[in-house]
């Protein structure tokens, strides 16, 4: 009853081409993000925004970015943390050869930076497909982490290889608080979540998807596959270069190679295959799932007042989180995207069955 | 010049076997059921661990026979547990359910064995050896147990081109991996060549997961070691036993001369905070040969149709 589109007539072509076509999506989207940005800085505590929700939306945007890539182009990439280490060393370089520079510009020129590189890696998918572009993909993820190890000048010459960021101030605030940077955080994810919304819908999403669903056919009616491929990789990568310039930044404050290395992206994957491959909203839900259930599975045993030494809970917790993802790829291949889709349209006959 | 050139070749070549017996496990599960099987690596580590353990309470050879055991029971529950609920799954998703095994691999055969680092002990000569002395001044240095890992891994190889072209159910596997409709639709049961397939992964996964432990001792890295058999993996092509032997040969020598050679010069010229090029040479020059041939070297050739 409370979710049904019915008597909402399209008048125009601007209704009919809007992102939340029906108005409770709409309003429901309005909520939550008034939600977020008003709501939660009543609610939250320190602990929550450092360990909860700024990873949680830093993750959702490259998990974002990854999903343009694997989700609506089918090039399944392995490297996403190469190109989040990418960003991350962009903007610290950016931020420290520059003291004056706005960090939006900073930020921006990671997000650039990580493009061009990631331009460059996605070359070789003009001409390799599957598998063997997943393992080529590799090289980048390996070959940047490498870079970033052994050229002193990324890391300004450290005699420890890790870098760590100075104090950062947006128009002269200081982003000090937890609470100030999951603002800064929750704008970047809000402003490029819609984008990649409306990137999606159009031409050149059009243009990845029919890529995705059958290269040789796109090929066939028209469809560039320089342009496709590439382009796909670039926003991707422009995306997963900024996620990458956050978590440095937001999550992490200093960091090494090592922070970016292969096993962050594999969490990436792991967030849009649990989220749903070519959804957005996927995203979001993949990379909350992907956060939560580590935190939860390390307080279970303290909850139950079971004791078991630290290196025991980690073995344990790389054994449920296995099988849990064994068990989603069973229970619903397609995500929790898929979940929600069918709770909506459960919801829409509701409380009539058909 | 000429010695050490041919000493690190040497060396290279027989970490390069090393690596071709990881990659055959991956070859073996893509050949027959389409699996990108990530979790290969875990594997390898799971049986070296299980050996290592298992041969501190028994003799070797009763703990060799318990491990391959152990590791058929692992393929059973695999395929029983996963594979079976996934059957025309896209191979994305088989991909990350074998990412998922992965997880769970590693994290079980630490909770079950312990992480410390173990040894495996075949009681293999570990002094080196000196090869054609009277030709290169010094002679070549040779660790022996390295050389026994490419005898057996050559046994090994030559053992599963007989199974797979004489046997039953040799031929069974190729039909599967050929057409798996087509193989179901005449009477081969695809649980169980799965099964197999399966099992004799993982049985070359305890093979190479013992060279390794005789070699670095049994320790987490092993699960690492797998990545660099995908480079190898491509290079050969995925679906060619042949190739996992020629690719692994080519990747361990490449890798070696690179990090002797081209690391330094590299190191100095771009002045570095070290080498360590090997992490990424293997993939750069896989990739960079799947540019020339994206079937890789005996991967079967790529027919498209829309």
């Amino acid at each position: 009853m409370l979710y049904r589109e019915t008597g909402q007539f399209k008048t125009s072509y601007v209704a009919d081409q809007a992102i939340f076509p029906i108005a409770q999506d709409r309003w429901l989207m309005l909520a939550l993000v008034a939600f977020a940005f008003v709501g939660v800085p009543f609610l939250a505590g320190d602990y929550l925004y450092t360990e909860v929700l700024i990873p949680v939306l830093i993750l959702s945007i490259a998990a974002i970015g990854l999903n343009i890539l694997t989700g609506y182009c089918g090039q399944v990439s392995l490297g996403t943390g190469g190109f989040m280490a990418v960003g991350a060393y962009a903007a610290y370089n950016v931020a420290l050869r520059l003291p004056d520079i706005n960090l939006i510009v900073a930020f921006l020129f990671a997000g650039i930076m990580a493009m061009l590189v990631g331009i460059l890696f996605g070359l070789p998918s003009l001409r390799i497909k599957g598998f063997y572009l997943a393992v080529a993909t590799l090289a980048a993820q390996f070959f940047l982490e490498w870079t970033f190890a052994r050229v002193k000048w990324f890391t300004d010459y450290a005699p420890s290889g890790s870098v760590a960021v100075g104090r950062v101030d947006l128009f002269g605030v200081p982003i000090d608080s937890p609470l100030k940077r999951y603002l800064l955080v929750l704008a970047f994810a809000v402003v490029l979540a819609l984008a990649a919304k409306n990137l999606v819908r159009g031409r050149i999403g059009r243009m990845w998807m029919a890529m995705r669903d059958m290269d040789i056919a796109a090929e066939i009616i028209g469809i560039r596959p320089l342009q496709a491929k590439l382009s796909a990789f670039a926003i991707s990568s422009f995306y997963v270069g900024i996620a990458g310039a956050l978590w440095g930044f937001f999550r992490l404050g200093s960091w090494e190679p090592l922070a970016f290395d292969i096993n962050r992206s594999f969490q990436v994957l792991f967030i849009i295959i649990i989220g749903g491959l070519g959804s957005i909203l996927g995203s979001f839900l993949g990379a909350i799932f992907i956060v939560l259930v580590p935190i939860f599975l390390n307080q279970l045993p303290r909850w139950l007042g079971i004791p078991i030494s630290t290196a025991t809970i980690s073995h344990v917790e790389f054994m449920v989180f296995g099988a849990m993802i064994v068990f989603f790829l069973i229970a619903e291949p397609n995500g929790f995207a898929r979940l929600w889709a069918v709770g909506k349209e459960k919801l829409r006959m509701w409380p009539f069955p058909y | 010049m000429l010695g050490p050139v041919l000493e690190t070749l040497i060396g290279g070549l027989l970490t390069g076997v090393l690596y071709s017996l990881v990659a055959l496990g991956f070859v073996l599960i893509f050949k027959a059921s389409g699996v990108f099987n990530f979790a290969q690596g875990a594997m390898v580590l799971f049986a070296a661990l299980t050996l290592a353990r298992l041969a501190e309470v028994m003799p070797m050879v009763l703990a060799i026979a318990l491990s391959v055991a152990i590791m058929i029971a692992l393929a059973y529950a695999i395929e029983l547990l996963v594979l079976r609920h996934l059957v025309n799954q896209e191979g994305i998703i088989l991909f990350m359910a074998t990412l998922g095994v992965a997880n769970f691999l590693d994290g079980f055969g630490q909770t079950l064995w312990g992480s410390d680092i173990y040894k495996i002990d075949l009681g293999l000569p570990r002094d080196p050896i000196f090869l054609f002395e009277s030709v290169f001044p010094g002679g070549l240095l040779v660790d022996p147990s390295e050389l026994i890992a490419a005898v057996i891994c050559a046994i090994l190889v030559l053992v599963l081109a007989v199974f797979f072209q004489v046997t039953r159910i040799g031929r069974a596997l190729r039909a599967v991996a050929d057409d798996h409709q087509a193989a179901q639709s005449v009477g081969i049961p695809l649980d169980y060549i799965w099964l197999i397939v399966w099992a004799v992964a993982g049985i070359v996964a305890l093979v190479g997961g013992m060279m390794w432990g005789v070699k670095l001792g049994v320790q987490f890295s092993l699960a690492q070691i797998a990545l660099k058999a995908l480079p190898v993996l491509i290079l050969g092509g995925f679906t060619s036993i042949p190739g996992a032997i020629v690719g692994g040969l080519i990747i361990g020598a490449g890798e070696k001369l690179a990090e002797v050679f081209l690391g330094p010069v590299l190191v100095r010229t771009f002045d570095l905070a070290g080498g360590g090029i090997e992490n990424w040479f293997a993939y750069m020059l896989a990739l960079l040969f799947l540019l020339v041939r994206p079937q890789g070297l005996f991967g079967e050739k790529i027919i498209e149709r829309v």
